[in-house]
């Protein structure tokens, strides 16, 4: 009697919770509440839209899946988003001066990185264009970022312990570049030029004969020191090139480690002439049908070196052209009409080069190149004595996948996505064997259209060999008509796209309006572990306890000479000393120590009349070097709203006359 | 009837030994702990209060502080803090040494372990209150004087205030139970005893 009502009591609650899950289930899987679909309603949305908008809504304190750095072109900066959300989380100042990072406005650290403390001429922009994330074993690891400055011939190097710039190198020999990418295991960052220019660089009369004599393309294999986060310029090294224009390159991964790759166009050498009524360079450059891909054995190359056989040219080792063929490290293969982009597969098995002009993207097969190198499969030599391999020793398929092919990102399931400039479309196409079988390779399999003029394109992971799919960002050069006209600059258009199921589908618009990007790279989130402050006393430069940081008693004014030491602190919400008196003439340096501990308790620290703001991070030590010029009384105050006493944060520099 | 006297002041003994150890482990844990909740401290600001130092976001509380011209955490009870360690220590002999002593002694050496737990709690109070009563008058936000909360919730300003004891004061109010359960336990125990025990505290017991 008793178990029995026991069952039954059982039963009623085991009832109770059931249907109580079964209405929660209802009403989780029911009809929109009748608000919500009058919103959706109102604005005319699709399914597709509602799903786009959930898709990539990330509710107000919950965090985005990856992080996308992207180049800001012509702005000199890296650009860091949320995906999907697209939310602009950083700007990083690399080439030119960022204020609110007091980068580059009287911060002695940022201008030593800027190499405005040298006699080399004061740069006050860069054209980013590539960004690399470093990589171990293939994959992104989260530590580094690396982009180069297309116009100054630079390459950056960004820690991303605080997203913050370190290093910048300026090629000795080079003029132009395009691009930067890493080695498989961030060995090396490869920079390879875009215009020749004279080798040596000097001044040649610009005619057609010193162009073909004199003028010369390089690759420079820039080693990189993970232990001191640098550039070492000592054991890095250049390979001598025609002065074809060189492009996009990679390196090989997997199967393909140790090589590297790169197109090339205008092998015609045009050099324009429009005022002498010779054809631009445009038709010039783009008479021929086939350009050259350069093959490049690196680890070959870096034996070379070892061996002594370089020539040291402005302080740089350059493997100079002759030797290179001679050694066997530098191929060439012909490739349709000017071709642009070029991406090395997941497995290192092929190389994906994008038509630009020709509606085919060309896949090469390593091992092919392998096989037509060992059997010296050759068409010929170009004018340098480069061996050319046979086109179809090497080609493994062409893909038609439409007009303008630039560049190619992979997924997880054996896709690749190609670019396509002038049809304004994303193709998606099957790899061959082994990512799919023989009679799902090589297929177009859809073409998404973009708003407008797509330039790069970036998936996730989607250079790495390990791409992780789900999402692409297409990176437009024209919005033309998709946002509110802000007058004649209008802003770049990136544009989210699912690429987890069969059939890609546009998510969502975010305007560019800070620069032009190109390349982007997209990380997942959990591989980035960056610093909330530093460790106090930290010299953003060397990462290392700054000699001249101060605890609180320990802030003092110290004159030597014609030099002043200001020895300072910042915290909520004052400055020690706030109160500083020199002479004309002196030079006053001030070392300032945000002394907080708390994240975000940010100071700034800027001189009014004078060209410094600096940006003080929680534990942070930077210094100012300043001649003292012109009489008066300056305000130095606060420049990041700290705190309730923030407009309080303030002191005065006297300068005596 | 003998061996278990001898047993009984073995066990006084060993308890006060536990009693002792707790106090000083204590040390190695916080006493007090004050949180403070405002819009911009999500996960909260925590004051944790060891005998010997103030850790956790105490830097972060004491320039909160320093705008109602409240006194630095890191300045509060030098002495105190600085006698903590060997105070410790004393009082854990003492308290052992009271276990194999007889007449007032016994209750007399350990009365310092037993109370200590009182001690630190009234010391705590009279410096909060010694804080909240010492304001800087050229603060830049102006208070009237006031007692912090010693436990429980309270509100400054746009912060709320949960003070709460730590592991490190409930070791301490441990090692003093211990302490005074014995003291209870071996005069009921040894009542019985008949004169002339070997061990001592069973002597004292008797007489």
């Amino acid at each position: 009697m008793r178990w029995s009502r026991i069952g039954a009591f059982a039963g009623l609650a085991l009832a109770v919770v059931l249907a109580g899950a079964l209405a929660g289930q209802a009403q989780r899987t029911g009809t929109l509440p009748q608000d919500v679909q009058s919103l959706i309603e109102a604005k005319g949305l699709t399914p597709d839209q509602v799903r786009a908008a959930i898709q990539t809504y990330v509710p107000p304190g919950k965090y985005d899946e990856y992080l996308m750095f992207s180049s800001a072109g012509q702005g000199g900066q890296v650009l860091v988003f949320g995906i999907p959300s697209m939310r602009l989380l950083r700007v990083i100042g690399v080439f030119a001066p960022e204020p609110w990072q007091g980068y580059g406005v009287g911060s002695e650290e940022t201008e030593t990185i800027l190499g405005w403390r040298s006699k080399d001429p004061r740069l006050a922009w860069g054209d980013t264009h590539h960004p690399a994330l470093s990589e171990t074993n293939g994959e992104y690891d989260g530590k580094w970022l690396f982009i180069n400055d297309k116009a100054g011939s630079r390459i950056a190097v960004i820690d991303l312990r605080d997203f913050a710039t370190k290093q910048i190198v300026t090629n000795p020999n080079a003029v132009s570049n395009h691009g930067a990418v890493v080695s498989p295991n961030t060995e090396y960052v490869l920079e390879v030029t875009q215009y020749a220019g004279p080798f040596p660089f000097r001044h040649v009369p610009l005619t057609q004969e010193n162009y073909n004599r004199h003028f010369r393309g390089l690759a420079t294999f820039w080693k990189f020191d993970r232990t001191k986060g640098r550039i070492d310029v000592s054991k890095s090294f250049q390979i001598e090139l025609p002065p074809y224009w060189q492009d996009l390159a990679d390196f090989g991964k997997l199967e393909s480690h140790g090589w590297a790759f790169w197109n090339s166009f205008n092998s015609e050498r045009a050099i324009g002439g429009t005022l002498e009524k010779k054809p631009p360079i445009e038709i010039g450059a783009s008479a021929r049908d086939m350009d050259y891909l350069h093959i490049v054995n690196w680890k070959r190359a870096e034996e070379l070196v070892a061996q002594g056989k370089y020539q040291v040219v402005n302080g740089m080792k350059v493997i100079r052209l002759k030797d290179a063929v001679e050694a066997g490290i530098l191929y060439l293969a012909p490739e349709p009409k000017s071709p642009h982009g070029l991406d090395v597969a997941p497995r290192g098995d092929y190389i994906v080069v994008g038509g630009k002009l020709d509606p085919n993207v060309t896949v090469y097969s390593f091992r092919k190149i392998q096989e037509a190198i060992r059997n010296k499969a050759f068409s010929g030599r170009d004018d340098y004595g480069i061996p050319i391999l046979k086109f179809d020793a090497v080609v493994a398929a062409q893909v038609k996948v439409g007009l303008g092919p630039l560049h190619t990102m992979f997924d997880d399931k054996g896709n690749g996505y190609t670019s396509l400039f002038l049809d304004s479309a994303v193709a998606k196409w099957t790899l061959g064997p082994p990512y799919n079988p023989p009679d799902r390779a090589w297929k177009l399999v859809q073409k998404l259209p973009v708003q407008y003029n797509i330039g790069h394109l970036t998936a996730v992971e989607g250079d790495t060999v390990k791409p992780g799919g789900k999402y692409l960002v297409a990176l437009n050069k024209w919005s033309v008509d998709q946002y509110k006209n802000v007058g004649p600059l209008l802003p770049q258009n990136f544009q989210l796209i699912d690429i987890s199921g069969d059939e890609m589908k546009l998510l969502s618009n975010t305007p560019i309006g800070i620069g032009e990007p190109h390349l982007a790279q997209i990380i997942r989130m959990d591989r980035v572990k960056s610093w909330e402050v530093y460790p106090v006393g930290t010299n953003p430069l060397t990462m290392r306890p700054d000699p001249n940081a101060v605890k609180a008693g320990q802030q003092r004014i110290v004159r030597q000479g014609r030099t002043v030491r200001v020895y300072m602190t910042a915290m909520r919400s004052h400055y020690v000393p706030d109160r500083v008196r020199v002479k004309r003439g002196d030079t006053v340096i001030f070392h300032i120590t945000n002394i907080e501990r708390t994240k975000d308790a940010i100071h700034g620290f800027a001189i009014d009349r004078h060209n410094v703001n600096l940006s003080l991070e929680p534990g942070k030590t930077e210094t100012v070097v300043l001649k003292a010029e012109r009489p008066g009384v300056y305000p130095f105050y606060c420049t990041e709203f700290c705190s309730a006493l923030h407009l309080e944060m303030m002191g005065y520099l006297e300068i005596e006359p | 009837m003998k061996r278990e006297t001898q047993r009984g002041g073995l066990r006084t003994v060993r308890r006060l030994l536990v009693a002792a150890a707790l106090l000083v482990v204590s040390l190695a844990f916080p006493y007090w702990q004050l949180t403070l909740y405002a819009p911009q401290y999500p996960g909260g600001l925590r004051a944790l209060v060891y005998l010997t130092h103030v850790a956790g976001d105490a830097q972060e509380i004491s320039n909160l502080n320093h705008y109602i011209g409240m006194k630095a955490l890191d300045d509060a009870a030098p002495l105190e803090r600085a006698l903590a360690a060997p105070l410790v220590l004393l009082f854990g002999v003492l308290a052992v040494l009271s276990g194999t002593l007889g007449g007032p002694w016994r209750w007399l050496l350990r009365l310092p372990l037993v109370l200590f737990p009182l001690g630190f709690f009234l010391d705590l109070s009279a410096w909060l209150w010694y804080y909240g009563h010492s304001m800087d008058p050229a603060a830049p936000i102006r208070l009237e004087p006031f007692m912090p909360v010693v436990l429980g919730r309270g509100v400054i300003a746009q912060f709320r205030t949960v003070a709460t004891f730590h592991v490190g004061f409930f070791l301490s109010v441990l090692a003093s139970a211990l302490a005074l359960y014995d003291l209870r336990g071996t005069q009921r125990k040894t009542v019985p005893v008949p004169a002339g025990g070997p061990v001592r505290s069973v002597e004292v017991a008797a007489r």
